[in-house]
């Protein structure tokens, strides 16, 4: 395998980790304001989480 | 009530009691044995290769049911093969003189080698394969994962509904709430209160198929379902299908006339030119995520997994050894959280994608004005 092309998907799971950091940061942020609001906030934390995730894997996947 | 503890029984039998192969392939484990342990103490690198074409092994779908290979513990499985003609014939025919199944089958005039997980013919070898419909120890664990669903844990959830006047018990008091979960949670805030119900069949399977299989990955029988590319690709193409057959007229409205009347033709040719492509694209990049998805986060966890095992050899004392065990078992763990959430974001994410083809557009009456 080519150096570059790790290192391209390197970045893009770099970029991943930091957006599946802030959505899951955002989303303590919003359960510590709404406490009440605890199990619809996790729910769409879980759908964006996955939905970033799949490009990592889309990466880690062209890759391999 | 006794004939369910028998039924009990007996799935349990058939998980655990393997099927030992003939003592001849044992004879030669053992001589396998003892040149894997000369190998282990000659150099490292040869142990790394080892646990690096273990794990191979462990991620690609096997012709016989492997429980231990080392020792000689398998079942064979029927191979099905359509290639001028049905061949029907046992696995263990591949095996050869050292228990691994690298030998050649013979199938009426016909002689069959394994190579990578698939079988050719022997004369063209990197020829076109023969149409394969084998039991192949995948589909082994799906028809498992199936027969347990339909007939131990739903067919008690009914009975018991039956029995008790709608108050479920046993077995059935474990699947209640998570049927009710799929039903409540995730099928009707994301289709919609009117159509849920044409969906929430297809979401409950898929939902327990794969969380089965995703769990069945983890015990001790090393088989890797849902980390397996073909298998979710077929749950996606199901969703697919699903999404695209029922598509409302909305929902490809959606697709070829997103903005509607809220610009002239002109404006729109220029934006759909970009548009449209995408959309369509849209429709396949949704379930090839889904494939995908599935699919690298169970291969990941068991590559995670089998390497921290494989780290006890490479290091070889008692530190190094008890470390990875420990960091193993916590791994195994979230695995079993992850082997639940991946079923959840599956089915969560199908009800989305149902949820778009089942939508119909309120806002219709600015459309009737114009």
């Amino acid at each position: 395998m080519e150096i570059p092309v790790m290192v391209g998907a390197g970045l893009v799971v770099i970029g991943v980790g930091i957006g599946i950091g802030r959505i899951g940061g955002s989303a303590m942020d919003a359960i510590a304001r709404q406490p009440e609001a605890t199990n619809k906030i996790q729910t769409a934390m879980l759908i964006a989480a996955a939905l970033i995730e799949g490009i990592g894997f889309a990466a880690l996947f062209a890759v391999s | 009530m006794r004939l369910k503890n028998f039924a009990k029984a007996l799935i349990l039998t058939a998980l655990t009691t393997p099927v030992f192969a003939s003592s001849q392939d044992s004879d030669h484990s053992d001589s396998d044995h003892n040149e894997h342990t000369t190998s282990h103490q000659n150099d490292a690198v040869d142990t790394k290769e080892e646990i690096k074409s273990y794990i191979m092994h462990h991620l690609e779908d096997t012709y016989h049911f492997g429980i231990w290979d080392k020792a000689g513990i398998s079942f064979p499985l029927p191979v099905i093969l359509f290639d001028e003609g049905l061949h029907v014939f046992s696995s263990n025919k591949f095996a050869d003189d050292h228990g691994h199944h690298e030998g050649i089958a013979e199938s009426s005039g016909k002689y069959y080698k394994i190579d990578h997980a698939k079988i050719y013919r022997t004369e063209m070898k990197n020829g076109i394969l023969p149409l394969d419909f084998s039991i192949t120890k995948n589909v082994a664990c799906m028809l498992i994962a199936f027969f347990l669903l339909l007939l131990f844990f739903f067919r008690s959830l009914g009975k018991s509904y039956a029995a008790n006047g709608g108050i479920s018990k046993g077995v059935g008091r474990f699947m209640e709430p998570i049927v009710l979960y799929v039903r409540d949670d995730i099928a009707r805030p994301n289709i919609g209160e009117k159509k849920y119900k044409k969906y929430l069949p297809f979401l409950l399977t898929i939902f327990f198929f794969v969380w089965f299989l995703n769990i069945f990955g983890l015990t001790p029988l090393g088989v890797n379902v849902t980390g397996n590319i073909a298998v979710t690709f077929a749950l996606a193409l199901l969703v697919f299908l699903f999404t695209n057959f029922t598509g409302t007229k909305d929902y490809w409205m959606h697709l070829f006339n997103p903005l509607g009347n809220a610009m002239p033709w002109y404006g729109k040719a220029v934006l759909y030119i970009i548009l449209i492509p995408i959309e369509i694209l849209g429709i396949f990049i949704k379930p090839f995520s889904l494939m995908i998805r599935l699919y690298a986060n169970m291969q990941a966890g068991h590559i995670v997994l089998m390497s921290l095992v494989g780290l006890i050899y490479i290091f070889g004392n008692m530190m190094g050894g008890s470390l990875s065990f420990l960091l193993a078992f916590a791994i195994s763990l979230i695995e079993v959280l992850v082997a639940l959430l991946q079923a959840y974001i599956f089915t969560m994410l199908a009800a989305l994608y149902f949820g778009f083809a089942a939508e119909e557009h309120e806002h219709h009456d600015e459309a009737h004005a114009h």
